[in-house]
């Protein structure tokens, strides 16, 4: 595991200038943010608590963070994101890594994702930063994008370009699965940890469209091996045409997935529920099944 | 206060909330952070790095940050 801690997958220089070239007509595009951070902040909402002091990681615009401040008592809100034009000045603001996070110890009840995770290299790193910023029995909630997402288009770039080109690059990012999540969750320290996962179908009438959200979101290609020399436009055409005859609706629109991932938990404290110790038990199971 | 909320110090500059330099530390060593308000940036002399703060929000990014000098250099504020 130590090897895949230090790799580096995603150019993270790349991904802040995705962002921010995105930013400025990022309100065409939100429509997948703004849908995550409703169902995040609903699950939210399940938690019977107030958070008076919250960090909102991510685009806050459309973070969840700024939904759960009405419902939640959140008293300060702290946004923070890789890129400048992503955070509102509305008060407390911070451009930070999320790998490298930038807060004391014990800062915040609640920590907020929306989206933001899934473009960092060293995730376990990140998740225990969160872990430390938040106060015992404070609370971490998130959505990433998980591996099934844009599982068609992925399946037909690597048969498109294995046909025009006879080889294939990494063109759609890895990304998490749901296990995996669990996992590093456990890992990083986190009580009654919490992992699911929900599909949003998206339709396009083709691909290129599909594209140009992509880009419009600043969430395309930004994995280091990337090809960096200019795609054949055929590879495109044919990923294009083999998009439409494999996945097509009878309407003739294209479905796209994408694979929400939904993280949860808390950061240990004493007055959590514990498991028993193992042979702490004081009644004999054999009397409650009334074993003669 | 300015058009976004955020205090404003007599140059007009935007102030950072006292509340989240309470909370911020250096991402690099996690160590304490100096603000520097006639400068505009945060120090962290441990990490021998001054972070930008623009339009009042801090840049907290590792290759964002001045490297300072010497040890006695960064003791401005």
């Amino acid at each position: 595991m130590t090897d895949a801690d230090t790799m580096i997958v995603f150019d993270r220089g790349l991904v802040r200038r995705r962002r921010e070239r995105a930013a400025a007509a990022f309100a065409g595009y939100r429509f997948l943010f703004d849908e995550v951070a409703e169902r995040l902040a609903e699950r939210l909402e399940m938690v019977r608590r107030a958070f008076p002091c919250a960090l909102d990681l991510g685009r806050h615009e459309t973070g969840a963070g700024r939904l759960a401040r009405a419902t939640k008592g959140v008293e300060v809100l702290v946004s923070c994101d890789l890129a400048p034009q992503a955070v509102t000045a509305g008060g407390m603001a911070v451009v930070a890594d999320e790998e490298y996070l930038p807060f004391a110890d014990a800062s915040f009840d609640l920590v907020v994702s929306t989206l933001g995770l899934h473009w960092v290299n060293d995730l376990p790193g990140a998740l225990i930063q969160i872990r430390r910023a938040l106060r015992p029995d404070g609370f971490f909630i998130a959505a990433m994008l998980g591996g099934e997402t844009l599982v068609e288009l992925r399946r037909c770039l690597v048969d498109a370009e294995l046909a025009v080109s006879g080889g294939v690059s990494p063109r759609v990012s890895p990304l998490a699965g749901l296990a995996d999540a669990g996992h590093l969750l456990r890992r990083a320290g986190f009580a009654l940890p919490v992992v699911d996962a929900e599909t949003v179908t998206v339709t396009y009438p083709d691909v290129f469209r599909l594209f140009a959200d992509l880009r419009g979101m600043g969430e395309t290609n930004a994995t280091w091996a990337r090809p960096r020399t200019p795609t054949k436009r055929a590879v495109f055409m044919e990923a294009a045409r083999r998009y439409a005859d494999v996945f097509a609706e009878p309407d003739g629109r294209l479905p796209v997935t994408f694979e929400i991932i939904h993280l949860a938990g808390w950061a240990p404290a004493p007055n959590q529920q514990q498991p028993l110790r193992p042979g702490s038990g004081q009644t004999p199971l054999a009397e409650i099944l009334a074993v003669p | 206060m300015s058009e976004n909320g955020a205090p404003i110090d007599k140059r007009g500059a935007k102030m950072v909330d006292p509340k989240l330099l309470e909370i911020l530390v250096c991402p690099l060593t996690k160590g304490p952070l100096r603000y520097d308000a006639e400068a505009g940036e945060l120090i962290s002399d441990k990490a021998g790095l001054a972070y930008p703060i623009r339009d009042g929000i801090p840049i907290m990014l590792v290759d964002e940050g001045r490297r300072l000098e010497g040890a006695g250099e960064g003791g401005v504020g």
